[in-house]
């Protein structure tokens, strides 16, 4: 059944140029998981080649394979038709191999010069090799248009920009292969436009980008071919131009994937939270928020949209009682929710949830469950206090019963309440979590980034779920970065921008050149 | 494999009897590099700290201590602080345990004296952590280091009380005036004549009490889940409507209660009066006791009985083996620490692998 997603080879006349790079019959295991199988496929000079899959594919084992931080049990890496043994990534390095990881490796006290040269000092005195990397840097930075502050430190620069950096560094060492880990993910509209066109004079350079990315618009907007690859093997190679998001998603899960789910007509009920002249400012003074009002109504879901960074999280936060606005009125069920009399959000939380308020949180390894509890723990998180118990002591008996009903309800896998979470996958962590505030029978939901980081399959489920609950007349509100998603759940659709919203529309509106002018906070409606 | 993945009879007991294994062996060739026998002074210390039943008395004495400034650690740990100050809260409890002693010991029969007093003892110990505790939750003051200080704080105010004030007329020793009997706990040898004429005393029921108490809170409670998910994770926490200050400061109590309570057994228990550092390093001790008791109750009963066989054992040890200095308890205290503490995970690896290995 697999075998009718996979692609016909790319014919032989296409890969007439040299092989960048070329696996062969990768092998890699890591205690009982096989995290490679038998990888084997090629990468042309000169192209930029995309890599996905989906959590726990093996995409980021086989670059750490290539970059020398692992070392394949068997199989060969070719570079330009030659066998190397890569054992270490200082042997990457000379063979000008240069890796851009997810989470950056910057020195954040240090200058971009100074983290340019780092581990290239060329000896005891800085100062004369400096000026000399920092002519070269100029006119790097010149071919390539990379606007950087050679002399600002790591720390005072934004994340785009940190980025730019990581780049610089891997050119200034001569890197002829690119390997780039999810690089967008923290990254603006924009700024991804002008990543990109750094990547295509990469390319036009004759060097080769290898990028891995779980959004599939991306992969096609820029990407020469793509190699998928699930469950540790590569499931095929297609030429970009000759697929679509419906194929590359089906070869990933390995199954046809539902794009529209069903829900009911959208008949809103009584407004459930309304939000008035809400205003955050940091100690510096400065406006995270300002002026916010909107309301959310039983049975809809309400997305918000936006660049991430624009005053979303804190607003999810101020909702959740978290954190405390500098002024503005909110009413849950038409009573103002108890703000005024707080110094500080110290244990407010508590009496949100105690009101009818869920929230699935965007930073779910931060805030959404506790690592080193048990699964079973983690389905009392945030309602410890309403556990069932007996003689004042905690009845584990009918918590254990109560989450291996969710466990099997939401298809959480493996079904182990004695686990920890921990050792689940990150899409398997994020059912948790909605299965616990989904399970607390709330009024309003707040759902933050449901799908950062979960794969297909997973995206799937927790949709169905959140439109479930929509259904049955829940008031949802959701923060996604992800406009697809937006698309996909919302029944009216809040631009936000800078710390405003800059505009509102119903989903039958939808148009992502709109949305994107409103985000960008251009557009007023 | 990291030492998370371990099973956990292999975490909770494999890897401490290994660590415990080494260390006694880098004790056992310091001995042989002393010119004495290994062997024979490893017999001797088991058979004057376990076997001989006076000596067990006395391991179970200083034992009885330890449990209490051992909990007093552990507890704070949970709430992920890290209580530096047990050794001046229990300090400081024993001022509170003398005072109630001297002002009421003649008016008060046994039985309304001693609880007086251990409440006296549990309400000094806690009010001394209370404040590293409110500025650790207010200020965001660290409270290692602020509870380092008061530890020093402590040691003078004491000095300065003791000799200014609680030293009777007429005499030089910096101690107070013995206590009346009805400040004196009862020994166990009434009921267990076999342990000979030791200092043990009910204090070590009631060690063995705030053991199981402390076992019932911090695991199948409301509130020990808040406690323990505020120490492994206080952003999650604080999301999880759990009051971070609140947890800290209460924590902070609670440790410096238990603290507080470990001068009982010293003070009620075998002097009959309060001397000049009568705590001996025992609040530091409780620090060992926690780490290598993985801050469970059955941990730190096993880690407390161990370190009193040390004191009991090493003293005769020292005694009967001129070549072995007394301090060789410190030393090999120390030994437990770095191997247990500070080097816990050190065969973590090995261990996995070799039970990978036997898997495979």
């Amino acid at each position: 059944m697999i075998d009718e997603f996979l692609p016909r080879p790319a014919t032989g006349e296409r890969i007439h140029m040299q092989a960048a790079v070329e696996f062969r019959q990768i092998c890699k295991r890591f205690g009982a998981v096989q995290a490679n199988a038998e990888v084997s496929f090629g990468i042309p000079n000169g192209s930029i080649h995309g890599l996905i899959g989906e959590n726990g594919a093996g995409k980021s084992t086989l670059m750490s394979i290539l970059y020398g931080y692992y070392q394949a049990e068997s199989g060969q890496i070719l570079l330009d038709g030659q066998e190397r043994k890569i054992r270490s990534s200082q042997d990457a390095i000379k063979l000008g191999i240069g890796m851009v990881h997810q989470h950056f490796m910057l020195v954040d006290n240090l200058s971009v010069l100074d983290n340019v040269m780092l581990g290239n000092e060329g000896g005891f005195r800085l100062a004369g090799h400096r000026a000399a990397a920092e002519a070269k840097l100029k006119s790097i930075c010149e071919t390539y248009s990379l606007e950087v502050d050679l002399h600002a430190r790591i720390e005072e620069l934004s994340v785009g920009v940190q980025q730019r950096v990581e780049i610089l560094k891997q050119i200034y060492h001569s890197a002829d292969i690119l390997i780039l880990d999810e690089p967008t993910a923290v990254l603006t509209a924009q700024e991804t436009e002008a990543l990109f066109d750094v990547l295509r004079l990469f390319k036009q350079q004759g060097k080769t980008v290898i990028l891995i990315s779980h959004k599939l618009q991306e992969i096609l907007d820029i990407t020469d071919n793509v190699t998928v690859m699930r469950g540790g093997r590569a499931i095929g190679t297609v030429e970009t131009a000759k697929t679509d998001k419906e194929q590359l998603a089906s070869m990933m899960v390995g199954r046809p994937i539902q794009t529209e789910l069903p829900r009911a007509p959208y008949r809103p009920g009584a407004a459930v939270l309304e939000v008035a002249g809400l205003n955050l400012r940091n100690r510096q003074n400065v406006g995270l928020l300002t002026d916010v009002n909107f309301e959310v109504r039983a049975g809809e879901i309400v997305a918000i949209a936006g660049v991430s960074g624009n005053g979303q999280s804190e607003l999810m936060e101020i909702l959740a009682g978290m954190r405390l606005p500098t002024s503005g009125k909110i009413d849950f069920l038409g009573k103002e929710l108890p703000l005024r009399q707080r110094h500080d959000a110290d244990g407010l939380p508590a009496e949100f949830r105690r009101l009818g308020i869920a929230h699935v949180p965007e930073d779910r390894l931060r805030d959404g469950v506790i690592k080193d509890f048990s699964v079973m723990h983690n389905t009392i998180f945030g309602y410890q206090d309403q556990a069932p118990r007996k003689f004042g002591l905690l009845d584990f008996k009918a918590v254990m019963e109560r989450c291996t009903e969710l466990l099997k309800k939401f298809d959480v896998r493996p079904a182990d309440p004695d686990l920890r979470i921990a050792l689940l996958s990150g899409g398997n962590q994020q059912k948790v979590v909605i299965a616990r505030e989904i399970a607390a029978a709330p009024k309003l939901m707040l759902v933050g980034q449901p799908t950062r980081g979960v794969d297909i399959g997973t995206i799937e489920s927790i949709h169905a779920q959140l439109l479930a609950l929509r259904d049955a007349g829940v008031a949802i509100l959701l923060v996604s970065v992800e406009l697809e998603e937006v698309r996909s759940l919302a029944d009216r659709i809040l631009v936000m921008s800078g710390g405003r919203i800059t505009g509102e529309l119903k989903i039958d509106e939808f148009d992502t050149t709109k949305i994107g002018l409103m985000m960008g906070g251009m557009h007023k409606s | 494999m990291s030492a998370n993945e371990l099973p956990r009879w292999a975490t909770a007991i494999a890897l401490p009897v290994l660590n415990l294994v080494s260390a006694l062996l880098v004790a056992g060739l310091v001995i042989y590099l002393l010119g004495e026998s290994p062997v024979e002074s490893l017999a001797i210390l088991v058979n004057s700290a376990v076997l001989n039943p006076e000596g067990l008395g006395y391991t179970l004495f200083y034992a009885s201590t330890f449990i209490f400034t051992g909990l007093s650690v552990s507890i704070a740990m949970q709430a992920g602080l890290f209580n530096i100050g047990s050794e001046g809260q229990m300090y400081i409890g024993g001022l509170g345990l003398t005072l109630a002693v001297l002002a009421l010991d003649a008016a008060l029969p046994g039985w309304l004296m001693v609880p007086a007093a251990i409440a006296g003892a549990a309400l000094f110990g806690a009010l001394w952590a209370w404040l590293p505790g409110y500025l650790q939750a207010r200020r965001g003051s660290h409270i290692v280091v602020t509870t380092i200080m008061f530890n020093f704080i402590a040691a003078s105010l004491m000095n300065w009380l003791i000799v200014s004030f609680l030293i009777p007329v007429g005499e030089q020793r910096p101690a107070s005036r013995l206590f009346a009997e009805s400040a004196w706990l009862p020994k166990l040898s009434g009921i267990l004549p076999v342990l000979g004429d030791t200092p043990l005393n009910i204090s070590f029921l009631l060690a063995l009490l705030a053991l199981a108490v402390y076992g019932l809170a911090v695991w199948r409670t409301s509130w020990g889940y808040k406690l323990r998910a505020a120490g492994l994770n206080p952003h999650a926490a604080h999301y999880a409507g759990v009051s971070i200050a609140k947890t800290i400061i209460v924590a902070m109590l609670i440790s410096g209660a238990l603290a507080g309570l470990a001068s009982v057994n010293s003070l009620m228990g075998s002097t009959h009066y309060m001397a000049l550092n009568f705590t001996g390093g025992a609040g530091f001790i409780g620090i060992a006791i926690a780490l290598m008791g993985r801050r469970h109750p059955l941990g730190i009963l096993l880690s407390s009985i161990l370190f009193g066989a040390l004191i009991q054992g090493g003293f005769d040890l020292s005694l009967e083996k001129s070549n072995i200095p007394p301090e060789t308890f410190i030393f090999i205290q120390g030994l437990i620490i770095l191997f247990c503490g500070a080097m816990e995970n050190l065969y973590a690896p090995a261990l996995a692998a070799l039970l990978k290995g036997r898997k495979a």
